[in-house]
């Protein structure tokens, strides 16, 4: 019963949504702003059975259903609870309802709490909401049905692959979900502004929590596939330029632009036109994003059960969405008036290069991921890697840094050259200092890792000089959100650059009892020991590593031999102390009584995710200071209105 | 204004070129499987003799006589071919008849194999440099072929067996016959 | 300077960011793809020794040797044709074996041979990559 209710739910919110789009479409054709009113309700309604759509999917997983073909095909009844619920999301049909959930989630939050908005570009943007989410529903509820009964119900289920039993994989995908579906719900924001002609500081407003949003779990989603692909693949790298990681790349990038530039809107109403382009191609991305990972059009490191028939279908739905969007803006945008101006030098400048940076980034980006494909329609066969993304989006990364540096201290409007330098000067000098330090001291760092490290430490500072001679208490909590984000970049920097200028090396073929020098650490192999999981046995190197003269302690590198599907895995040993990272892993026997070690000493390697992990804590704080200041002042307006009301009683009175 | 027009539909027209290329991609899509072109034509000419002791060797005379067999392609060294074990044990149980090409492998290694995962073989031929497999059409292991009573090639299967494919596979021969 | 006026400036610098993206991610794309030869590609055509390449083939049987640092590999690569010797520094991954097709990724030596700095090995049911298959499949069409 639980299953035909949960698609009775889906069937009834499929019917909403298209109810929802016809009240947008005839409220604003012929101007009755009662069909308009109407619209809210149906919005929340929509969200409100999409969760319950998923929470019976959940119910379904967790009572191990079996004759719910989805539950049988993906989940086991021995499996812990937690793997049982993230089973719910863990697969085609599952993920696609969690999409639609988030989808009609937000849709009804926006309908909920929207209160700035011009209310018929709040209609507008609500029926934009229901088309996207029509499309979704189609899908589910045609080709992917994840309700559907099997008959006669098997004993038990088939699992969950046991690769994807893993807390990291099974909350990184909803992760991106939310990042990606928070930029569906900014593209409605810019349709309806665009359909209404209405493209100014209160839509900035409105759109920004919900941009601010997505771009914080694109973060947190990025950070966590970075270090999930470093301990999981045992190669030692953090960021492999892979398709799979290049599809959440992309929409982050443009989200990230979207962010600044919206703040330009909301705050001076400029770049009107400009950021209604980015939030076109910050949701264009994503489904990019997700279009390219589903299809398996391009090969990657992360292998995923893959359909072209379901690439099929995203790729139809970017092609209307987008389209539609980007011929929506022709038409329209030479109708909205142009936005307030600014000078060469001022804050508004300063953001339009960031954007102009972030753009050429993911242009590069998007170039050299979809190469691969237009080479092999023309019958040759290469691939794009590390070496060509590293030189050609290394340099435009770090001379966006360098602007970081002035951006958050030029004023707004007009600003002289000459001031700025002097609010810069000691950021410089420590740049420089750093510069100069590492060349005489590490003179073989390497050009771009001694730039990145010397342009982290003058970020560090510069990302903290806006709260200069301020007053610490007074300082809105956003400005804090800008300043933590801009350190976490600095710091992330730092990581990335130490990593690649510092790290060292050793490959060797060693026999039980020798020691090999690594870094600081003497690491000494003591035997080896056979080791067994719930479906692999592994081969474990039992090493003693030891700093100097410091306590000697084990590390475990293991190789693994999973039996279903039948794979080899490198799993490495990493030992996090304060400054850096030992990491180690198992290679084959040698032959003549050896045994392959591969060992890293990676200075300061963790500064890269906590970097990635103060970003998102940065874009976390913005969004609590924007909505608290949203709602102080909409209490004090209320107040006022109130008193205004008391003052008429008593004067009447 | 002219250029201000262009400006305007530009992105429009750089999204249909994107569209384009993703495109491709799918109506090329990346199937990197190798088809055999023997697919519909008889067997080559060949003769392998026994891998093991207790078995015949392989000939496409073999596969002229009776119904339709398979033709298993496989190597114990490879790990997709241990999973497929049990699939060709259910097809033998199922009374299908099975043969096998080993490539590159050695009578140690293949008793072995078959005395841990199973042994569903009626014949078994020992392709030591692989030249056999490659005139089949097979560009890798594990593959199957359907062979139908007259030693023509109906059908090939890419990959191990799965539980799945056994009705297609099932299929296949009942058409062959 | 007029609202207008500025809006063009933005729209056109935008483009020329595109532009110039597109320009350079191209011209870079030129010396950093990295393209797929099989041995007999390489016995015949010219590739200077800087390209990073990938060579695709078969390992052949016996030729497999550990030298005595016990990390280094040297193995031949053949497709049947030409056969190509390959040294590499690492770790090898599981799906490496004798007779068995291979992705190496690196650079042609000076001396001739091949430097791998990677060996391939995607996590398939298929032991050969298909671009192995397809070059075999040419050269031996090209011999009948």
């Amino acid at each position: 019963m639980i299953a035909e209710a949960g698609l009775a739910a889906l069937w009834i919110a499929a019917a909403l949504a298209l109810l929802q789009l016809a009240l947008a479409v005839t409220g604003i054709r012929f101007d009755r702003d009662d069909l308009s009113a109407a619209i809210r309700p149906v919005a929340i309604a929509q969200g409100v059975l999409t969760a319950l759509a998923m929470l019976l999917l959940i119910a379904v997983f967790t009572r191990s259903d079996m004759s719910v073909l989805l539950v049988a095909e993906n989940s086991n009844s021995m499996k812990p609870m937690i793997y049982k619920i993230a089973g719910a999301w863990g697969n085609h049909e599952g993920s696609m309802l969690l999409w639609v959930t988030i989808l009609g989630i937000a849709g009804g939050a926006v309908a909920l709490f929207e209160k700035r908005l011009e209310p018929r570009t709040l209609t507008a943007t609500l029926g934009a909401q229901a088309l996207i989410a029509m499309g979704f529903y189609a899908f589910l509820l045609i080709s992917s049905n994840p309700f559907a009964r099997i008959w006669p119900p098997p004993a038990d289920g088939q699992g969950l692959n046991p690769l994807l039993q893993d807390p990291g994989l099974a909350f990184h995908p909803p992760t991106l979900y939310f990042g990606y579906v928070g930029l569906s719900v900014a593209f409605s924001f810019a349709v309806g502004a665009l359909v209404m002609r209405d493209v100014g500081p209160a839509f900035a407003r409105a759109m920004r929590p919900w941009v601010l949003g997505a771009w914080i779990f694109l973060t947190l989603g990025i950070t966590a596939g970075s270090y999930w692909a470093y301990y999981e693949l045992g190669w030692g790298g953090w960021w492999f330029w892979d398709p799979v990681e290049n599809a959440s790349l992309m929409p982050w990038l443009a989200a990230t632009a979207l962010l600044h530039s919206v703040t330009v809107l909301a705050t001076r109403d400029g770049l009107r036109a400009w950021t209604i382009m980015l939030a076109v191609v910050a949701f264009s991305m994503s489904m990019i994003g997700t279009f390219l990972v589903r299809s398996g059009i391009l090969t990657s490191v992360h292998s995923f059960a893959v359909d072209p028939e379901r690439g099929t279908f995203i790729l139809a739905l970017l092609a209307i969405y987008i389209g539609g969007a980007l011929a929506l803006f022709g038409w329209r945008i030479g109708t909205v008036r142009a936005g307030n101006t600014f000078e060469l030098v001022s804050r508004e400048a300063g953001l339009v290069a960031n954007n102009l940076l972030l753009s050429v980034m993911l242009g590069i980006v998007l170039i050299g991921t979809l190469y691969p494909l237009v080479a092999q329609a023309m019958g040759v066969q290469l691939s794009v890697g590390k070496p060509f993304f590293d030189k050609t989006v290394g340099p435009f990364a770090l001379v966006l840094v360098a602007l970081l540096y002035a951006g958050p201290l030029l004023r707004w409007r007009r600003d002289r050259v000459q001031a700025v330098f002097n609010r810069l000067t000691v950021p410089i000098a420590i740049a420089a200092l750093a510069i100069a330090g590492i060349f005489v001291l590490a003179p073989r760092a390497g050009i771009l890792p001694t730039l990145g490290l010397g342009l982290a430490a003058g970020l560090a500072a510069a990302s903290v000089a806006p709260l200069w001679k301020r007053d610490l208490r007074r300082t809105p909590l956003f400005t804090y959100g800008m300043v933590v984000a801009h350190l976490g970049v600095a710091v992330s920097l730092a990581g990335m650059a130490s990593d690649s200028a510092f790290t060292v090396e050793r490959l060797v073929a060693v026999r039980v009892g020798q020691a090999v020098q690594v870094g600081p650490y003497s690491v000494t192999l003591k035997g080896l020991k056979p080791a067994v999981g719930e479906n692999w046995s592994a081969i474990e190197g039992v090493l003693e590593a030891q700093r100097g003269d410091g306590a000697p302690f084990p590390m475990g590198p293991q190789q693994r031999f999973f039996s279903a599907p039948p794979t080899v895995t490198n799993e490495a040993a990493i030992k996090t102390v304060f400054d850096g990272q030992l990491y180690t892993t198992l290679g084959d026997a040698d032959g003549q009584g050896r045994r392959q070690l591969r060992l890293w000493w990676k200075p300061f390697v963790t500064l890269i995710w906590l970097g990635g992990g103060l970003i998102a804590l940065g874009g976390l704080l913005s969004l609590l200071g924007r909505l608290l200041r949203e709602t102080r002042s909409a209490r004090r307006a209320r107040k006022r209105a109130r008193e205004e009301a008391d003052w008429g009683e008593e004067a009447w009175t | 204004m002219k250029v201000t027009r262009i400006l305007i539909w530009l992105p429009l027209a750089l999204f249909a070129i994107l569209l384009v290329v993703v495109a491709t991609g799918i109506v090329k899509p990346g199937d990197r499987t190798i088809h055999s072109r023997m697919v519909g034509k008889p067997l080559p000419a060949f003769t392998l003799k026994p891998m093991v002791a207790n078995k015949p060797g392989l000939s496409p005379q073999g596969f002229r006589e009776g119904g339709p067999r398979l033709l298993n392609v496989f190597a114990t060294w490879c790990i997709p071919c241990i999973a497929e074990a049990p699939e060709l044990m259910e097809l033998k149980r199922r009374g299908v008849a099975i043969d096998a090409v080993a490539v590159r492998d050695t009578p140690g290694d293949v008793r072995k194999f078959l005395a841990r995962h199973g042994d569903p073989y009626a014949r078994i031929g020992d392709d030591a440099k692989g030249e056999v497999q490659l005139e089949i059409g097979s560009s890798g292991v594990p593959e199957t072929f359907v062979i139908d009573g007259q030693g023509k090639i109906a059908m090939q299967h890419i990959g191990a067996i799965r539980r799945d494919d056994i009705p297609d596979i099932m299929a296949a021969l009942e058409r062959a016959k | 300077m007029k609202a207008k006026h500025q809006r063009l400036t933005l729209g056109l610098l935008a483009v020329a960011a595109i532009v110039g993206a597109a320009v350079l991610a191209l011209s870079a794309l030129r010396d950093q793809a990295s393209f797929f030869y099989s041995p007999s590609d390489l016995a015949r055509d010219h590739v200077s020794t800087d390209k990073h390449i990938r060579l695709g083939g078969m390992v052949v049987t016996g030729s497999v040797a550990k030298l005595s640092d016990g990390v280094t590999t040297r193995f031949a690569v053949t497709d049947n044709v030409d056969q190509i010797t390959v040294v590499y520094r690492g770790i090898l991954p599981d799906l490496f074996r004798e007779g068995s097709g291979v992705v190496a990724e690196g650079h042609l030596a000076p001396g001739g041979g091949f430097v791998a700095d990677n060996i391939l090995a995607k996590h398939d049911e298929r032991y050969m990559p298909p671009q192995v298959a397809g070059a075999m499949h040419k050269t031996k069409s090209l011999d009948k």
